[in-house]
Formats: C-alpha cells, structure tokens, sequence
C-alpha cells in the first residue's frame, strides 16, 4: 500500500525517576499521548501546571481515525495555540450530500454562521494533528512527554496514586497527585480501577479504505444509503489532506473481517463507488466495530477519565475526538485551581456532572443516527426507506434523515456552576453554553472575541458601566465595549443580546457562568464563588 | 393542544374508499411501504412532538 505520510519515531529516553530508583511524585500525570493526552498537556501546561504524558508507544496514531474535526475543538486548540496547522493542512467543507440507491435525496450546507474566527468543519487525518501536538509540547517546558512508557498497575491512596511502569529498561515506581486517563475506548486504567463502562455494541462492521486519487471529486460530504454498488449497506466518501480520500463501507455482522480487509476485495469496492476509470491507489484499510457506551463515573478518587476512555459513540457525526477534546476544556481549568488549592476537590466533581451530560447528550446522538443508517428490524427499515423516498419529493421529509448529526457543543444548561438567568433573554447565549466567537476591532485592528477572554474568567461588559471586581485569584479580566474593544458590525450585540446592555460572566473555558443587565459586584462575585464551588480565595 | 379524539375526518367512508382504493391492487409489501409514507406526510401535519407521542401511545 501506498504512504503519503512518513511517521515520525519519537526517543525513548529513561527518565532520572527510573535510573535513580525513588519514585517521584508529579502533580499531574496523563496516559496516554492521543489527541485527548497530548490536548490535556498542552492546557494543563498552559494553566502553569507541570505535567508528565506516559505512551506506551513512540509514534503518531497509524492508520485512519479520527477525520472531521469540528469548530468548539479547533477554538480550544486555537486558545492553546496549535490551530492554525491544522488549519493550514486541513481541508474545509460545508456541502453535504445524501444519496438513497442511485438518486441524489438532498443535499445540506452547514451554513456556517459569518464573523467566526473558526470554520464548522475541517478533514484531517489524525496524525497530522497529533504530530503538530507533539511538535507544541516538545517545545513545552512544562511538558515531560515520555514514550515507550505502560503503566502496568496502579494503586490509590488519599493524596496521590502509586502506578507501576513498564520501559524498555524494566518496571519503576511512579506517583502522581492526580492522573488523567486519555488511553482510548480500550483503556487499562479504566480496568486498572474497576470502572464500569455500559452501552449498546452495534452488531455492525465498517470497513474503512482510504485511498489516494487526484480525481476531480468534489469537497463534500458523500453519503449512501443502500447504493446499487453496495446494496442493502451504508458508505461514506470524504476528502482528507494530501488527496486521501477517506470511504467508509458498512459490512453487515456476517462478513469476515480478515477476508474484507484484503486489496482483492476492496479494489471491486471503491471502484464500483467512484468509477471504473478513476485511479486511485489505496493506503490504508481496516475493519472496525463500534460501541456507545460511557463510564459511570469521570473521577475515581484521583483518577479523571477523559475522551474514548470516557465514553464511546459511533462515528456519524464526529462526536468522538470533538467531544474529547471538550472534556479536557472543561476539566484543565478545574484540575488547575484544585491542585493550587484555589477551589475545593469537589469542583472536580462538576467534571462529571457536565461532561457526563455532554456524553449523553452525544450517546443520544450517535445511536439515533446508527439506528437510522442501520435499522433494527424491518419496520424501521421501513419507515427508513419511506423517509429517503420522501426526501426526494417534498421538503419536509428533509430533517428526518439521519446520517449522523454533525458534533456541536452540548450546553450545561442544568449545571450546579451556573447562576439563573433573571429576566428575559433573546438568541443562544445562556449560562452553560460557550461564549460565541465574534468579529471585533481594537485600536482600528480587526481581530476576535474569543481571543480577548482571559485564561481565568472574564467579565465582558456590552454598554454596562461596571467597575474592577476583586474575587481573589479568580478576579476577571474586564472587558468593555467601547473601551477595550469595538463591535463594529454589530455582531457581539446581536448574539450577546445587548441592545439594551448586557454583562456576561464568562469561564476560563469560555463558557458562559452568569450574566445580567445591569452591574452588581456582588452578584459577579456570587456568581464567580457558585462557579468555583465555594468562596472566594 | 391534545391529540383530537373526537370524529374530525371530512366524509369518514369517502376517506375510508380513498385508502382502500389506493391499495386494492397493492401487494402486502407495496402497501405497508404506502403506510410508512403515509405516516410520515400526516405526522408532518401534526407536527407537535407532545401530540405525536399521544397518537403513537393510543395506536399501540
């Protein structure tokens, strides 16, 4: 098989730790250098936190994974910045296309929203991201990425978790005051603590085949239900960086992995999808089965679980890496101000109230569309069919095809860290949700919102006189319309909906935690304890 | 507003000919393709969730 990309083989270095034998305690340690790690290391070292990242391999992600990388994702990787080479690499799109037999039903347009610094969507291949990670943390001082590294038991006590490492050089002793599991959908910590990890398995096999064409295809989302070169299944065509192209072709439960991952079978395949006389060569192929499930709990004692380790869901729609990635937003902040001992050990337990809603949230997602791309029964296959045959027809049929519902943000709409709303409030802004990005311009310089938030909270004021609010080590960043920043298309106001002047306290994830029409500092810092989970410091 | 349990069909045996006249010719599985069809263009018609589930809940 062909390789447009060349993977990198990082150094194993033994660590001082190993060749002294006295096991050191590190406040932070993550396993697993996967997006979600590599994510996590880079926030954590950006919220002044040392860390040490353990992989048990030395590489990038082989093979073809994670694809779709969506808006909130990139914003957080832009606010740790490394967005801009994936930026750069990536491929943006934003035309759908559904297909039922050989008949176009319709197509969608993500339409995404003018005045965002960030696209809806971009395809990437995975290890394009992690490489530009790894290249970001090795620059780090903070970062102690160390390969070849398994972490082989681990042991809980109240102040810290004793683990056992596995090197090239043998086993050592390791503690770590907190440690964050990034180790995939098959993690070991998650076993290593007896967490259970509950959902459907999908009686369903995919086979993945990227392949590499310069055919004039266009950059969109193609997507079949039961075509006539693939009939009675699913697939998938879409445009990843370097003119691969990534397909996907559901199999049925009865097929042979071993037989439909061989070159001879899949070349008929990918043919019969694009063309006879379309050259293509292939790169990469592979059989997965999927699962939605999720741990029953994101904290063990001191052990955090995050991205696929956490929760798993099928592929449509791209909610795995996006919906990581968001986790580790959610949890950095937190893990960082418990460890300074700036907020009680409890606000770690708002990490599972929020992302293990936002996991449900996805879970319900990505087994409606599974139910929808593969039915369970005739029925629904039935009911499946009459949709996409309406679709064609009449407009209204439109929304009810399902071939996966494209990741976005879940608001924490219930949040214990939220302040309630008073009054009345127009557009999508509430507590719980993510501040939305704007155009904005300082000193006659174009530039965005989201780049002027704080790394801690914020208080953005849009045409409310407010003066400094001291909340100790949590005292926000002041930011005024007018004074600091301009709104020169009226964009913030519309989404803000401050016609009549609005306050919003925002998160050092840049989620919104309270928000109000007129000033009062002791409801901002209220709302600053409430989000922190106690008093001020 | 609640699902209408009341008679509300225009013309009930005109109604009733133009569903079994649209399927006379049908086989079992033509017809239950229709059905589905069907179901989806009146659900449409109804369009609030809450009255929806009334109506799935009274049909099983």
């Amino acid at each position: 098989m062909l390789n447009t990309y060349d993977f990198p083989e990082f150094d194993y270095v033994q660590s001082d730790e190993q060749v002294s034998g006295t096991a050191a305690r590190h406040s932070v340690v993550i396993v697993g250098a996967g997006p979600m790690g590599l994510t996590a290391a880079l926030d954590f070292a950006a919220r002044g936190l040392k860390v040490v990242v353990l992989d048990d391999n030395n590489t990038v992600s082989v093979g073809s994974r994670a694809v779709c990388y969506a808006k909130r994702p990139l914003e957080i990787w832009d606010r740790l910045g490394v967005a801009q080479k994936m930026l750069d690499k990536g491929i943006e799109w934003k035309l759908g296309r559904v297909f039922f037999r050989d008949q176009e039903v319709y197509q969608f347009d993500l339409l995404p929203e003018d005045g965002h610094k960030i696209p809806a969507f971009i395809n990437l291949q995975q290890y394009y991201l992690e490489e530009y990670m790894v290249e970001a943390c090795n620059q780090h001082p903070s970062i102690d990425l160390r390969w070849k590294h398994k972490v082989v038991s681990l042991n809980q006590h109240d102040d810290h978790v004793e683990l056992a490492v596995e090197t090239p050089d043998g086993i050592f002793q390791m503690e770590a005051e907190w440690l964050l599991a990034c180790d995939g959908a098959n993690s070991d910590t998650r076993r290593m603590v007896g967490a259970d990890f509950t959902g459907h398995f999908f009686q369903d096999r995919f086979l993945i085949a990227d392949i590499v064409m310069k055919a004039d295809f266009p950059t969109e989302r193609w997507f079949w239900f039961d075509p006539d070169f693939h009939r009675g299944q699913s697939a998938l065509l879409h445009k990843q960086s370097d003119d691969v192209w990534r397909l996907d072709f559901q199999l049925g439960w009865d097929c042979d992995p071993e037989v439909e991952k061989r070159p001879e079978n899949i070349i008929p395949r990918v043919k019969a999808m694009i063309g006879e006389d379309v050259d293509f060569e292939l790169e990469w192929a592979s059989v997965y089965q999927f699962a939605c499930r999720r741990i029953d709990d994101f904290r063990f004692g001191r052990v955090l679980f995050a991205g696929d380790a956490a929760h798993q869901v099928s592929p449509f729609g791209a909610r795995g890496a996006n919906t990581g990635v968001q986790d580790i937003d959610n949890l950095s902040w937190k893990l960082a101000a418990v460890i300074r001992g700036e907020a009680p050990v409890a606000l770690l337990d708002t990490y599972n109230t929020e992302r293990a809603f936002a996991a449900d949230d996805n879970l319900m997602n990505s087994t409606r569309s599974t139910d929808f791309i593969t039915p369970k029964n005739s029925a629904s296959k039935r009911f499946r069919n009459a949709v996409l045959d309406l679709a064609k027809k009449a407009k209204f049929a439109q929304p009810l095809v399902n071939s996966g519902r494209l990741s976005t943000p879940t608001p924490y709409v219930d949040s214990p860290l939220n302040t309630d709303d008073a009054g009345d409030w127009a557009g999508q802004m509430r507590p719980g949700t993510c501040a939305a990005d704007a155009p904005i311009s300082k000193g006659g310089k174009p530039g965005w919102l989201l780049e002027e938030l704080s790394d801690g909270f914020s208080l953005l004021a849009l045409g409310v006189d407010v003066v400094p609010v001291d909340a100790g080590v949590f005292t926000p960043k002041l930011l005024s319309l007018g004074k600091d920043f301009e709104d020169d298309e009226g964009l913030i106001s519309q989404r803000y909906d401050a016609s009549e002047g609005a306050l919003y306290l925002i998160r050092p994830d840049q989620h919104i935690a309270a928000r109000w029409r007129s000033f009062d500092a002791g409801a901002v810092k209220a709302a600053i304890s409430k989000a922190t989970g106690g008093p001020n410091k | 507003m609640s699902l209408i349990l009341t008679p509300n069909i225009e013309s009930p045996d005109d109604f009733y000919e133009v569903l079994t006249e649209a399927q006379r010719e049908m086989t079992d599985e033509q017809a239950n393709d229709m059905n589905a069809r069907l179901v989806l263009i009146l659900a449409n018609q109804i369009g609030s969730l809450s009255r929806l589930k009334e109506a799935v809940a009274l049909s099983q």
